[in-house]
């Protein structure tokens, strides 16, 4: 339950603290990866041109030197605009995704919370974002953003339920809800007597991992699914009326979120911080652990990613086709499928 | 404190942290970026011409029936997480039974689907 085992005995407000800077890093860390280098060079790369090459070596600073430039931009706040709504709105989409990251554990002793009900307070908290998303639609008092904002709320409640479904299969074959739970069960599972890898839920729980991904790329409102956001008819969406510092507490809420949505599939699915092979209760784990998950992020990302810079938009009447006639059955028929071979076997 | 009660107050520290990050960038923005409003600036954008009539406009009922939609569905997924948590003791009985209400549960997603609730005009 401590941070540090390894190290001395800490006061409480002493972990406190270093879970707080720890949870920074997490957050910020894994989306500054993201945008570096999935959006900026392996974007550029797919489509036949280099992407930032000045700031620094290929580019790498060009993240520093967007938020230098963001800083010295003037906070336009529209006149019809309710001000209190529109201020408030990338504190809430924040929290959302601080409180997410939360449950993620890092290694057999490195956690931020251990509560038993991990899995169901990320899936709770990641739909705070939705309210935010319609403050700052509602706020800003123009028709761009109400319509983005409408239909980022109806996109996102459609892929939540997949989502939460999706998650079921998993908590089934687990039986625990809690975060660190689950990676044990991966890592001391073995399928049909086989417990040579453990049993990583992606291979027993497919179906799963496919409706978990195509839900978080919705849930991002990411392309294909970035409707609410659609350039070519609603400028931005819900962002159109924000510009500055504002503007980039949305963009640095959205890919933190892309992150840590990857480290919950890479937590639910891959295993977590667990690496096939070695004794899950080792110390070694506890050094270890955070890399090895980060490469299972950057790994599930790179799908994410992958599929936002190759499919074309979908259609609004499409997008909820997909959701509620295709993945909710789906989800469903997969929980009482998991239910039966569990019972059985 | 107890453990638990520990856990949940770190839940308000990083609520507390997003807040402080969030307040701090645009804090350090305030010192750094000019401040000149002009009367064209803060109007609402509209692709460049005067914004046009209201600006709180009516929309569509069919997000208002997605939504009602979506109030049903995640109550009842709320009742699925217990039961998939401890599927291995309930067993069959336990199968069974939730197996009926996922069956009522999908009767319920075809009944919308077949009044064409769940259709996109």
């Amino acid at each position: 339950m401590n941070t540090l085992t390894l190290a001395v005995e800490l006061a409480h407000w002493q972990q406190t603290t270093i879970r707080a800077v720890v949870g920074l890093v997490a957050v910020l860390l894994p989306a500054g990866t993201l945008v570096y280098l999935f959006l900026f060079k392996m974007m550029s790369f797919m489509q036949s041109r280099l992407g930032p090459m000045e700031a620094g070596p290929y580019g790498s600073l060009q993240l520093l030197a967007e938020v230098g430039k963001f800083l010295q931009k003037e906070d336009i706040v529209p006149e019809n605009a309710d001000r209190i709504v529109f201020k408030t709105a990338p504190f809430v989409v924040l929290v959302s995704t601080f409180l997410l990251v939360l449950v993620i554990p890092g290694g057999p002793d490195l956690m931020f919370i251990d509560v038993d009900t991990g899995i169901f307070l990320a899936l709770a908290v990641s739909s705070i974002s939705v309210i935010g998303i319609l403050m700052a639609g509602w706020a800003s008092a123009s028709k761009y953003s109400l319509l983005g904002a409408l239909r980022a709320t109806g996109q996102l409640i459609a892929y939540e339920l997949p989502l939460v479904l999706a998650v079921m299969g998993v908590v089934i074959q687990a039986g625990t809800l809690n975060m660190q739970g689950i990676v044990m069960a991966q890592a001391e599972g073995e399928i049909f007597g086989f417990g040579g890898i453990g049993s990583p839920f992606i291979i027993t729980q497919f179906l799963g991992f496919a409706i978990f991904l195509i839900a978080v790329q919705a849930e991002l409102t990411q392309p294909p699914f970035d409707m609410p956001i659609a350039e070519s008819e609603l400028v931005t969406g819900y962002l159109t009326e924000y510009s500055g510092m504002r503007f980039l507490m949305f963009f640095i809420g959205e890919f933190a979120t892309a992150g840590i949505f990857s480290a919950l599939a890479a937590t639910l699915f891959l295993g977590g911080w667990y690496v096939p092979g070695l004794d899950p209760t080792d110390n070694l784990f506890n050094v270890i652990g955070p890399m090895v998950l980060l490469g299972k992020i950057i790994l599930v990302a790179f799908l994410i990613f992958w599929f936002r810079f190759t499919y074309p938009r979908f259609r609004e009447d499409q997008l909820q086709t997909l959701a509620w006639k295709v993945l909710i059955p789906l989800s469903l028929a997969n929980i009482i499928a998991t239910g039966v071979l569990k019972v059985v076997f | 404190m107890s453990e638990f009660l520990r856990n949940w107050l770190m839940i308000v520290v990083f609520g507390g942290l997003a807040v402080v990050l969030v307040g701090i960038f645009i804090g350090l923005s305030s010192l750094l970026r000019p401040k000149r409003a002009t009367v064209q600036k803060v109007m609402n954008y509209e692709s460049g011409v005067d914004p046009q009539g209201d600006r709180w406009s009516q929309s569509n009922i069919r997000y208002y029936v997605f939504a009602l939609m979506f109030v049903l569905f995640d109550v009842e997924a709320v009742f699925i997480f217990p039961w998939a948590a401890r599927l291995e003791s309930y067993s069959v009985f336990g199968l069974v039974e939730m197996a009926i209400f996922i069956f009522i549960l999908a009767l319920g997603l075809f009944y919308a689907w077949r009044k064409r609730l769940l259709r996109w005009i």
